[in-house]
């Protein structure tokens, strides 16, 4: 089955702007739990409609996933790296889904109402259970530790294509164009030229 | 020996797997002091709960403050006046139903009831549409303090000696001698007695909160709620009764619901709305929103207010937090010990294990 060289353009704005909503919503709860000052009011009222936004995206983005082929990895690469970068995207995705819904059910066990807004509100998906409430609040907090380490290890390892192996990976989710160099030569095969 | 793996070959200068490092670390630094781990100055909910817990000591599956309460249950009938303040449903001509607490302050659930002259009354709302107000209220005029800081060094100047276990004074000297704002409350309390009943008190709101009307206009708010039931010196608790008002609670309540009213003090121009150790002047106009009718009372343990989180700032539609600092460190404070006492029931790996009696 051939595959496209690089990342559809819907899926390259839905990674990049999800990347930046992901990476606030991280700072945000790790925030708004640590401080008893005025922000965690107003980060509080941002965590929870932003959840939401990103559960739409995420169902959005599962769908152009599935719909427009990601390109190959490069096939030198080894069977560990190919394992873990299989792995950890679908852990980044598995994360991305669970941690809006876990949050919102959280929330609907808590006896919570969940507003969007200052009238905006989402029905509870859960019944009121003070003890569903706390295993779902400690796995909201460790999963998203989990969600960081992991958008971490990706972060670095999207740079270790980029400017150690300098193949076509990190260009296939950004300009989106093969670079010359790696169309011939895998880029760590040139010669040295710094 | 030459190494043939992309990873160690030398076209790769240090400076590229700097840059990959560099990357990671410093987006896990901001991330370590986002979250406070970096910044072990910042006074965070987990403080002030420890704190609470080193004064009163631990009690697994129990609020970590006002422990000791009693639900109850009822509803709230709207006036209508004071939905010219607020858009809120809440305020019309109707019914809504309400689950209550009523407690005592301190993490002691075993304190005995004269042991502080001061009751709570906590408050969920569960309006038509599936909106929500909660409010904590205490039986005392002004708060303590103005700002969360200094209600932390208020808890810990109330640290028990480990010599004497109690409090050392002069600590508490200390604090109230550098936290003149302390003074209305001090004023307040030093003849206040400890009330016989739960229901023949007023229970204030103490923090300032906006009414938004339908025209989207602000009104800055307190509230009260105001006992019909008038003091009753012949219900008085027998000697040696330390749970004497959970007692007088179910007396009252088989003779018939027990009412308030919940009065809105409007604020006049100046009036702070961020200092909860200040009261409004007393010829401030206030509107009698409506009654509050309690039914029913049912231990804490098994009542429905047990796993309710009296967050004050859980407020529906035409109700808005203020710029009271104290807002938002009960709410995230409040939560923290939501957590920590679910955890416990909910036996989560690492938690102290309740009671029997929970």
């Amino acid at each position: 089955m051939s595959k496209p060289a690089a990342f559809h353009p819907l899926a390259r704005l839905l990674h990049w702007l999800m990347a930046v909503l992901i990476l606030a919503m991280l700072f945000v709860g790790v925030g708004m739990v640590s401080t008893v000052s005025e922000k965690h009011q107003w980060l509080l009222a941002l965590h929870r409609p932003l959840g939401i936004t990103l559960l739409v995206l995420v169902v959005i983005r599962l769908v152009v996933r599935l719909r427009f082929r990601p390109p190959a990895l490069p096939r030198d690469m080894p069977f560990p790296m190919r394992f873990l970068a299989h792995a950890s995207h679908w852990l980044l995705y598995g994360l991305m889904l669970a941690m809006p819904l876990i949050g919102w059910a959280m929330l609907s066990a808590g006896g919570y109402p969940v507003m969007l807004g200052s009238a905006l509100h989402l029905p509870p998906i859960l019944p009121a259970n003070g003890l569903a409430f706390a295993w779902l609040r400690e796995a909201h907090r460790y999963l998203a530790y989990l969600l960081f380490l992991t958008i971490l290890g990706h972060m670095a390892a999207a740079l270790y294509h980029g400017l150690i192996r300098r193949d076509e990976v990190l260009p296939s989710m950004t300009v989106g164009v093969r670079p010359q160099v790696s169309a011939t030569a895998p880029a760590a095969d040139e010669p040295a030229q710094e | 020996m030459p190494d043939p793996s992309r990873s160690s070959a030398p076209p790769h200068p240090w400076w590229r797997w700097a840059i990959i490092a560099a990357a990671v670390i410093v987006l896990a630094a901001a991330f370590g002091y986002a979250g406070g781990w970096l910044a072990p100055d910042r006074l965070t909910p987990r403080r002030i709960i420890d704190g609470l817990q080193q004064d009163s000591g631990v009690y697994p599956g129990y609020r970590r403050n006002h422990a000791k309460g009693v639900c109850v249950a009822g509803y709230f009938e709207g006036s209508g006046a004071a939905a010219p303040y607020s858009r809120s449903a809440v305020f019309g001509q109707v019914r809504t139903p309400v689950v209550g607490r009523f407690a005592l302050p301190g993490g002691n659930p075993y304190a005995p009831d004269s042991s502080v002259p001061i009751r709570s009354f906590a408050l969920r709302f569960n309006l038509a549409n599936g909106q929500q107000w909660r409010t904590g209220m205490n039986s005392m005029p002004v708060f303590l303090v103005a700002t969360p800081q200094a209600f932390y060094e208020q808890v810990e100047a109330g640290r028990p000696d480990l010599a004497t276990g109690k409090p050392d004074p002069k600590r508490m000297a200390a604090f109230f001698a550098a936290h003149p704002e302390s003074g209305p409350f001090l004023a307040w309390v030093k003849t206040a007695k400890p009330s016989a009943s739960y229901v023949t008190e007023s229970y204030s709101g103490l923090n300032a909160f906006y009414f938004v009307d339908a025209q989207g206009q602000r009104h800055a708010v307190r509230w009260q709620v105001v006992p019909e039931a008038r003091d009753d010196a012949g219900t008085g608790p027998a000697a040696g009764d330390g749970d004497y008002l959970a007692g007088d609670l179910q007396r009252r309540l088989a003779q018939g619901p027990q009412r308030w009213h919940l009065m809105v003090t409007l604020a006049g121009p100046g009036d702070p709305t961020n200092d909860a150790t200040k009261t409004w002047p007393a010829d401030r106009a206030t509107v009698d929103a409506g009654t509050l009718v309690i039914e029913r009372a049912q231990p804490q343990d098994s009542g429905p207010c047990r796993d309710i989180n009296y967050d004050p700032t859980v407020l529906p539609d035409g109700i808005e937090v203020s710029d009271d600092p104290l807002l938002a460190a009960r709410s995230a404070a409040y939560a923290d010990s939501y957590l920590r006492r679910t955890g416990e029931e909910a036996h989560l790996p690492g938690t102290a294990h309740p009671e029997d009696k929970r």
